[in-house]
């Protein structure tokens, strides 16, 4: 994904500080690096699910790493968004047993109902869809990810249900 | 009914919570093994139990464990592979979301036998939910007693963790999931050393899949021998199987191994016959990575033998006219499924999932996929078969990790069992402009169209 030159606005608060530092915890003091992974998820979700250089740069900083260390990581992993991305993402599985039960179709449907192609959010930043590799929900497709949960046996009316329960903020993003 | 091992409690009231897995025997192994046996000891009933790597490679996970290396004196780890991302696989997923006990069990009477004290559950990045489930019943655990300090009065230690991944199927390799563990880039190793003598931090590491692990706590309850006395000799035990596609039942199912595929297909215990009337046309019976299967496969092996679900008779006949077990992923396709849609569906899963470290299957990975994604699309040429057929058998067997293996065989099968249906897309562009060109008019109905040639 390509990379944003967007300012980005950095808050490490308190509980996110303190999660990480127990995240740290589960490592052997001098393989603070081996806790990256798991950093880099809670700082995302904490800051609109992306992370800028700047905000990379600062979680080399608190895991004591080379900035690089952290982007060869960001680049490398597909959960690592380096751009701003739709606040509510549908990552629709498109692998495998979601494209035999028709993920295409639903691609295209939700796409065309939001007025967007494949990558690009809405004008108002809400929605996003992406297209992604098989999520491990065969017997359930086709299924997509919103945050960090399932959406399965999907159809068009979910589809629309989805959005529309998004627009009312009835969807949870994360579990915190 | 076959017997169940793993899944037997999933469906008790409560099981995911410590009580009621506790109440209903959980622990039991970690009392057993800590209180009278020595670790070697456990170590021996999974020999004897014959217990396979579960996450696809079946290698003996007794024999895995007794590689480690004790001499060096360096920390021990335990490392189970969450990171289930084959496609048609989704068992693991299951186990955990809804009896995570039983792998945290299974994980401290591992390390027990391995003499690990320190043990990491890695897991995909897209299960975060359940990745909190797993977070929730380690602590439950600690707060019984059952990891820190002198665990049980014996003197053993053992903290237990939960590592998130980024989303990368590559850090399914055990490697790669070492390299991702200590926060790099999923790139798997050279090997040797292998991971029992230089894996985590350098240190000796064995890494079991899910499965393998919750395997453990019966065997250890029971018996080596017990175990081995269910299936069918070298394939021992129970196995979980995911099934979907086109079939009535999809899910998760616990077989013995040893079940005829014919039953497993047809029997309403499992997946309950097809979706529909229309005709079963192809299966992959161990994820996306094992050779597909034509219909006259699957029952009967080329010699005329009836098909198991096993580890020998899924790959009877090699890759002429078998396939193999794999990780259980089963999926099933009728005759509206487009072969060449779904070898190009395979093809672009594994040019994603390339770490790009060897040249082979970076460029190679990326070739299929661009050429199987232009048969599909009415540009092929007469040549590409034999094109495609020269790119997977130089990307097979010259890369680091069998992510490339992985990427070559099923397009190898699918040329070697529906070579035909290549010919059709690239003769008659005009009839396959439409993706869903087989649900209207099945590939059987328009075959003749389409001079037998042979490979």
């Amino acid at each position: 994904m390509e990379r944003s030159h967007i300012k980005q606005e950095i808050n490490i608060t308190e509980p996110l500080m303190a999660r990480i530092n127990e995240l740290i915890s589960h490592y052997p003091a001098d393989k603070k690096k081996s806790a990256l992974l798991p950093v880099l998820h809670e700082v995302q979700d904490a800051h609109d699910n992306w992370l800028s250089i700047e905000l990379q740069n600062k979680v080399a900083e608190i895991l004591e790493i080379l900035p690089i260390e952290v982007y060869e990581v960001v680049t490398f992993y597909t959960m690592f968004n380096q751009r701003p991305i739709g606040k509510y993402m549908f990552e629709f599985c498109q692998t495998a047993a979601c494209c035999q039960n028709g993920v295409e179709d639903l691609m295209d449907y939700t796409c065309s109902k939001l007025g967007v192609g494949i990558g690009e959010p809405t004008t108002d930043g809400m929605f996003e869809v992406r297209g992604v590799e098989c999520l491990g929900a065969c017997g359930y497709a086709p299924m997509m990810q919103l945050g960090d949960f399932y959406q399965e046996h999907l159809t068009r009316e979910k589809v629309d249900q989805l959005i529309a329960d998004c627009k009312d903020g009835k969807i949870t993003l994360h579990d915190k | 009914m076959g017997r169940k091992i793993l899944l037997d409690k999933i469906n008790v009231p409560g099981i995911k919570t410590y009580e009621v897995y506790r109440r209903e025997g959980g622990y039991a192994s970690v009392e057993k093994a800590l209180k009278k046996m020595t670790p070697d000891e456990v170590v021996e009933e999974v020999k004897t139990s014959g217990l396979r790597g579960r996450g696809g490679a079946g290698f003996p996970a007794g024999m895995k464990w007794s590689f480690i290396d004790k001499k060096s004196g360096n920390p021990r780890h335990l490392v189970c592979n969450a990171d289930e991302s084959e496609p048609g696989t989704f068992k693991d997923r299951y186990l955990m979301e809804y009896i995570p006990h039983l792998l945290i069990e299974g994980m401290i009477t591992s390390s027990y036998a391995l003499g690990a004290n320190l043990s990491y559950i890695y897991i995909r990045g897209e299960y975060m939910w359940v990745y909190k489930i797993l977070e929730k019943a380690i602590a439950e655990a600690k707060a019984a007693g059952w990891l820190g300090k002198n665990i049980l009065g014996s003197g053993y230690d053992l903290e237990l963790y939960v590592q998130i991944g980024g989303g990368a199927y590559i850090c399914g390799e055990e490697t790669a999931l070492i390299e991702s563990l200590e926060g790099k880039r999923g790139n798997p190793r050279l090997k040797p050393p292998f991971p029992a003598v230089k894996g985590l931090w350098q240190n000796p590491t064995v890494v079991n899949n899910v499965e393998t692990i919750a395997a453990v706590p019966w065997i250890v309850n029971n018996s080596g021998a017990d175990y081995a006395g269910i299936g069918i000799g070298r394939s021992t035990g129970t196995k979980l199987i995911s099934a979907s596609g086109n079939i009535k039942n999809q899910g998760v199912y616990e077989i013995e191994l040893g079940v005829s595929v014919y039953e497993f297909m047809n029997s309403d215990e499992y997946c309950g016959g097809m979706q529909t009337d229309r005709p079963l046309k192809a299966l992959v019976p161990g994820g996306s990575s094992v050779p597909i299967l034509p219909a006259n496969l699957i029952y009967k092996t080329a010699a005329g033998e009836d098909r198991l679900m096993t580890y020998e008779s899924l790959s009877d006949g090699g890759f002429a006219t078998g396939s193999m077990l794999g990780s259980g992923g089963f999926i099933v396709y009728d005759d509206r499924a487009c072969i060449v849609r779904n070898t190009w569906n395979f093809a672009r899963f594994y040019h994603h999932e390339s770490c790009g470290q060897c040249t082979p299957c970076r460029e190679g990975t990326g070739w299929l996929e661009k050429v199987l994604w232009r048969i599909e699309n009415g540009q092929g040429r007469e040549e590409d078969i034999e094109l495609l057929w020269s790119i997977q058998s130089k990307i097979e067997g010259n890369t680091i990790c069998p992510l490339g293996d992985a990427a070559s065989w099923p397009v190898a099968a699918a040329i070697r069992h529906f070579k035909d249906e290549f010919e059709y897309h690239i003769r008659f562009p005009e009839k396959i402009k439409n993706r869903d060109h087989f649900v209207a008019e099945p590939f059987s109905t328009v075959q003749h169209l389409v001079a037998k040639e042979n490979v």
